[in-house]
């Protein structure tokens, strides 16, 4: 269908956001990539009054090393994550899980804020942000507010973002050269929203895990951490005995909602079976 | 910066005076900012060579290049798109760019009612830019987005996988003493 | 590699239909050029002086009494020209009822283009909101306020006829539209009597076509002359031609419907709709072209759906595994209204007719059970009714094989009809010319290493691998006769006729009902046009999806393009020849039969020397008549007609197999390879036949694993979008090696039969096969077609 009628401002400063943001409140949107925003209004489900561009601020996109951290700006495409030599030597876990997000054309348009700020319970980068501990930034005219990514994700598509606030980085902490990552997602067809999906970051050494970090999504409103099969096997001898008590563990601490296609039965199970193979290839 | 104005209940959302090169020609237009960019290039500018088959994002009959770069144009709004390079299928043909693609497309039969031909050839093209060493399995992961109902794909990833045969088998080579053959 | 069999007749004397000629050669199309370039013109791409918009209100409800309508907002909005309800599209256009005759005691109810009291299912089109632009048309839709009245829903098949459902037309009495019974009598001692029985039932999701450019409609009515003039994205303008100028009460000579490219049909776009009538009203109303698209999100709701089947069957064998007999009942829930004018019930009536078709057997009984239901009308849909016929047989002799420790190939071969048992008459009663399904199982078997896959399969199965491999045998119907349509009331063509003229310059140009959608039967007429006159394809034109320009057609439906339509090209150029030659022979002052007309030129016969251009002919008749002599001036312009009288439709058959590997873990059933060995008759373009069946599984296969309408206990549907409503993507696709046998048909001199559908028909069985193959372990079977992880892992017992 057509969108509905709205109106359209593309500010150059983050100054001009936030005034307009406070001045339009609930009526205003932010338009990033657009690729969720205007695939919802071409089906008339949603009736902003106006669409405020931030493709034109700058300082909002762009992958640096920094001291301590990878920094990737909000409104970097997931193309250039994909393609970034830095990313895949500094932060491997978004660099494997950018294949899944989509297809090539959406990627070239769409940005990792828009994704976290959106918070899709099937979305790839918000699991990517809890697994890796990333920190959020957020702008206003109050100044910046740093959130941990675990803190950030509180409702179906809520997050702790205030109305009148902006993502403008994440801040991916650097890893440890020990660190392994491993990212994988169920989808009935490549590129689908996909069904359960798994992102994992360990230290491994000889057969064990240790400081591991596994988060799913698809499997609750916002990304779940399992962090009680994280217990069952932080630090011990990896066998199939100790995946299956881990496997007990997911069931208690996971809780699918079902879908037109799949039922909680099953995603719990994918998700089980996600994460044995996951955690064997970690440690194989 | 475009001053936001007041808007009373029914009247119409301001339009706004774009600039977009398609194809090469500076079009100069004003639209409503809720005009997508394949319903400006189709309906502002009458070529009709980008379709639509949803407006949902999701088939790729609407892919065009932008900057260079494959996006759905019924994803991107013209007002987006300002100052910006769009290049529709028949400017990408007329210039010569998709020969090898659109001759092993015809060879193999890869389109049959051809609506989605035109997101079909960007996106190979794009494609074969992107990863010329692309396995089989890697280039129908790529043409994924891209939904056909007529031909079943094959001959679109035959096609295409020939056309990447062909150009590795035309690389230069270099013998032993360092001279290209 | 063809495997040429049995091609007499083919080199008579009328004329040499030679293999070094276009037919059977892989040629590429030459109309598929503007498609490369993005210049192919569809509906959506015409624009016309004053062109109008429209955009539908539909129900949003299944069930419901229509009450008061406010759309005062609506028509003060800016660009708004008319809001046009049913009413006053009903006093120009006369409502329809989608029986058929020769369906005996089929019943549906009037249906008008929009609906006035009561809406029947969720997507029905109740008001029409005209303005100049889309955007418009869509701002003011949204501030219609409707108060609907809701009304008790039929939302189940199974319960559709129980005695507390409420009846949706009560003056039919029932929500039966049609049933009917097929039984050769002798079914039930057969089975008391059998070695073996197995048993089973099959459900088949409903599904829909989703075709690229969805379903279009321009109308541009002359209100001066009184001129109907529709394009339309369609199969059948000729149909369209006549439904316009009966309901709209136009002399039929006042309508003309143009087809130009159609971006995917497959049957959908060979129905009628109440929208296309809708839209040609409003052009009528409004005195100027009017333009319907339908949005995505419309046609999820609004075009035809199929393919919603309960069969409860079973089969009987003797232990050395001989097919007996088979049962079967089928309960398939369409629509509110049988679609119109080829119905609802066609569907049903060839699962009816198809079930059991390759094998041989005497005793069958078949129950169909056609009901009514508020969900989107149903009607022909690729294939129409084989792939489930095809699904349900093979299943059962699957199962059969299974119980009785035969191999499928083996049980196949022990069962199939003889190569040389034709012609006969199936069980059902399908008349049968010549199949091969002999043929075609050997060379399937060598096609896919039938024996080394099983090895492979073993192998794999002890360490935890878990393949399939799933055979289909089909027959499929094609070049219909009148048995379809015409016997029972409609008005769709049987025949189909080509005029084929030669033009001054010595280019043939070749007019035909039958049109194209991709399918490439415009190149397919100019291979044999070339082949029948003796002149290069490129020299030759071909024009189809005009009814003011070609001859009367059937347009494409039941894959009669390359044998009806074809048949008329091959006759009428073949006749042209003849006259050409003639005046070539009076010009040259030889005899006829020592010339010939070779790659446009007039030769001698033995030698091959020149003595003429074609476009010498050309010139001297148009031009220089006066140096002909006295009698009767050469006819360039030559029409025949063809219909295949002789059969009510003429059969194909192939085999597919399929294999799987089926992830045990999680359920997900990755596609590793398809083969199809396919007998069409007499090929004209190899590379088209292949396309055309790799197409034609992909689409089966859809409805195999992945596409289904679901609708939810309102019967309102729960995932109409390209998001939700999974189609078959280019990643989780197999290869498809196809191979062919060759029966030509006697019916025809071309000997060729269609090739459009068999590819759906075998698929969905084949991987059904496959995947119940592959979980043989684990004593598990899926009968619930799209069959998706989740059933698997039910099945198995994970979860």
């Amino acid at each position: 269908m057509k969108a509905p009628q709205f109106d359209y401002v593309k500010p150059e400063s983050l100054v001009e956001v936030f005034s307009l943001l406070e001045k339009n409140g609930d009526s205003a949107r932010i338009i990033a990539g657009g690729q969720t925003l205007l695939a919802t209004l071409n089906m008339r489900l949603s009736e902003p009054k106006l669409l405020i561009d931030i493709n034109g601020v700058r300082g909002l996109s762009g992958i640096s090393l920094q001291e301590r951290f990878v920094r990737i700006g909000a409104m970097t495409r997931h193309s250039e994550i994909e393609e970034s030599n830095l990313v895949a030597k500094h932060m491997p876990l978004l660099s494997m899980t950018a294949p899944h997000v989509a297809h090539k054309a959406i990627r070239n348009k769409g940005t990792i804020g828009g994704s976290i700020a959106f918070a899709d319970p099937a979305a790839e980068w918000p699991c990517c942000a809890v697994a890796l501990d990333a920190v959020i930034v957020l702008a206003s005219k109050r100044g910046l507010r740093r959130v941990n990514a675990a803190d950030f994700f509180r409702e179906l598509y809520t997050t702790d973002m205030k109305t009148d606030e902006l993502i403008v980085a994440l801040e991916f902490p650097l890893q440890s050269p020990a660190t392994h990552c491993a990212f994988d997602e169920m989808a009935r067809r490549h590129g689908d929203y996909p069904i359960v999906g798994l992102a994992a970051v360990a230290q491994v050494s000889v057969n064990s895990l240790s400081q591991l970090r596994l988060v799913f999504l698809g499997v609750g409103n916002i990304p779940m951490r399992a962090r009680a099969a994280e217990a069952i096997l932080e630090g011990k001898p990896f066998s199939p005995e100790l995946l299956a008590a881990a496997k007990l563990e997911l069931a208690g601490e996971l809780t699918p909602g079902a879908d037109l296609y799949n039922s909680s039965e099953l995603k719990l199970h994918l998700a089980a079976v996600l994460m044995k193979r996951l955690l064997m290839k970690m440690t194989s | 910066m475009i001053e936001y104005l007041g808007l009373l209940e029914k009247k119409m959302a301001e339009s706004i005076e774009v600039t977009i090169r398609v194809n090469g020609v500076d079009h100069t237009r004003r639209v409503e900012p809720r005009m997508h960019l394949t319903d400006f290039i189709r309906d502002e500018l009458g070529i009709k060579t980008t379709r639509l088959g949803c407006e949902h994002g999701v088939c790729g009959a609407c892919t065009v290049r932008l900057d260079g770069d494959i996006v759905r144009g019924c994803l991107v709004l013209a007002v987006q798109a300002n100052g910006q390079d769009v290049e529709t299928i028949d400017g990408a043909s007329d210039r010569g760019d998709l020969v090898e693609l659109q001759a092993a497309f015809h060879a193999h039969n890869a389109l049959q009612c051809g609506f989605c031909t035109s997101g079909m050839l960007l996106t190979a093209s794009s494609l074969l830019a992107e990863k010329p060493n692309a396995t089989r399995d890697e280039v129908r992961e790529y043409m994924s987005g891209n939904y056909c109902r007529c031909t079943g794909y094959q001959s679109i990833i035959d096609a295409i996988c020939e056309v990447m045969e062909n150009r590795r088998q035309t690389v230069p080579q270099e013998c032993e003493s360092g001279c290209a053959l | 590699m063809t495997l040429v069999s049995d091609i007499e007749g083919l080199h008579s004397a009328n004329g040499p239909v030679a293999d070094e000629g276009y037919i059977g050669a892989r040629v590429s199309r030459p109309n598929a050029r503007r498609h490369l370039e993005g210049r192919g013109t569809y509906v959506d791409d015409i624009v016309l002086a004053r062109l109008a918009h429209v955009v539908y209100l539909r129900s949003p409800m299944a069930h419901a009494r229509i009450g008061t309508v406010d759309a005062d907002v609506a028509r003060s909005m800016p660009g708004v020209i008319a809001i046009v309800d049913g009413k006053q599209v009903a006093e120009i256009c006369s409502p329809w009822v989608g029986t058929l005759t020769h369906l005996v005691g089929m019943k549906s109810a009037p249906q008008y283009p929009l609906a006035m009291e009561r809406v029947c299912w969720q997507g029905e089109p109740v008001l029409a909101i005209v303005a100049e632009s889309r955007q418009q048309a869509e701002d003011a839709l949204q501030t219609i306020v409707i108060d609907w009245q809701p009304l008790p829903v039929v939302a189940h098949m199974e319960t559709a006829l129980d005695a507390n459902t409420p009846i949706i037309h009560p003056e039919l009495g029932d929500n039966l539209c049609f049933s009917k019974t097929i039984d050769t009598g002798g079914v039930d001692e057969v089975f008391t009597n059998a070695d073996c029985v197995v048993e089973e039932t099959y459900r088949f999701g409903r599904h829909t076509g989703v075709t690229m450019e969805t379903r279009s409609v321009l109308a541009d009515f002359d209100p001066a002359e009184r001129k109907l003039t529709v394009y339309q994205s369609h199969q059948a303008p000729h149909m369209m031609q006549d439904l316009y100028a009966r309901h709209f009460s136009l002399p039929e000579s006042a309508v003309r419907v143009i087809c130009k490219d159609v971006g995917g049909s497959f049957g959908i776009k060979v129905h009628s709709y109440p929208d296309d009538f809708a839209t040609v009203a409003l052009s009528m109303l409004l005195k100027r072209p009017v333009k319907f698209v339908a949005d995505r999100l419309d046609s999820f709701v609004s075009d035809v759906h199929a393919r919603e089947h309960l069969i409860r069957a079973r089969m009987a064998a003797t232990v050395d595994g001989e097919i007996l007999a088979f049962e079967i009942d089928d309960l398939t829930g369409v629509g509110p209204y049988s679609v119109y004018p080829r119905t609802s019930a066609i569907e049903g009536n060839q699962v009816l007719n198809i079930t059991g078709g390759p094998y041989q057997h005497k005793q069958y009984r078949g129950h169909l059970k056609v009901v009514l239901q508020n969900k989107a009308p149903t009607s022909q849909y690729r294939g129409v009714g084989h792939p489930i016929a095809c699904a349900v047989t093979e299943g059962l002799v699957e199962l059969a094989a299974q119980k009785l420790g035969i191999d499928s190939l083996q049980m196949r071969k022990l069962n199939v009809m003889r190569d040389d048992a034709y012609p006969c008459t199936g069980a059902s009663g399908i008349k049968l010319e010549k199949l091969s399904h002999q043929q075609c199982l050997s060379q399937l078997e060598e096609l896919m290493d039938y024996q080394a896959l099983r090895h492979e399969q073993e192998e794999l199965r002890k360490k935890g691998i878990y393949r399939g491999i799933g055979l289909a045998v089909l027959v499929e119907l094609t070049n219909p006769g009148a048995a379809f349509y015409g016997v029972g009331g409609a008005r769709i063509a049987a025949q189909d006729g080509a005029t084929v003229r030669l033009e001054p310059s010595g280019v043939v140009t070749c007019l035909v009902g039958v049109g194209e959608q991709g399918q490439g039967t415009e190149t397919i007429f100019a291979q044999i046009a070339a082949d029948a006159v003796g002149v290069p394809m490129d020299r030759v034109k071909v024009v189809t999806g005009d009814t003011d320009v070609t001859p009367y057609g059937g347009g494409t439906w039941a894959s009669r393009g390359a044998g009806i339509g074809g048949e008329a090209v091959l006759q009428a150029g073949r006749a042209l020849r003849r006259n050409m030659l003639e005046m070539a022979a009076v010009l040259l002052e030889r005899d006829p039969a020592s010339l010939d007309i070779r790659g446009g030129q007039v030769v001698d016969a033995k030698s091959g020397e020149f003595h003429l251009e074609v476009a010498e002919l050309g010139r001297i008749a148009n031009f220089r008549p006066d140096t002909l002599a006295a009698g009767s001036l050469p006819e360039l312009v030559v029409t025949r007609t063809y219909a295949q009288r002789e059969y009510p439709f003429v059969f194909t058959n192939g085999v597919q197999a399929s294999y799987v590997e089926v992830d045990i873990e999680t359920g997900f059933v990755k596609l590793l390879k398809h083969w199809a060995v396919e007998d069409c008759g007499r090929i004209i373009n190899p590379l088209l036949v292949d396309e055309q069946m790799r197409g034609a599984i992909v689409q089966g296969i859809g409805g195999a694993l992945f596409e289904e309408c679901l609708y939810d206990d309102s019967a309102l549907l729960r995932n109409g979008s390209m998001a939700d409503y999974l189609v078959p993507m280019a990643s989780e696709m197999p290869d498809i090696e196809i191979g062919h046998v060759q029966t030509p048909t006697k019916t025809s001199s071309l000997g060729a039969k269609g090739a459009g559908e068999a590819g759906t028909a075998g698929a969905p069985a084949a991987v059904m096969n496959a995947i119940n193959d592959a979980l043989l372990p684990f004593k598990a079977r899926v009968t619930e077609q799209p069959i998706t992880p989740e059933k698997i892992l039910r099945a198995v017992g994970t979860i």
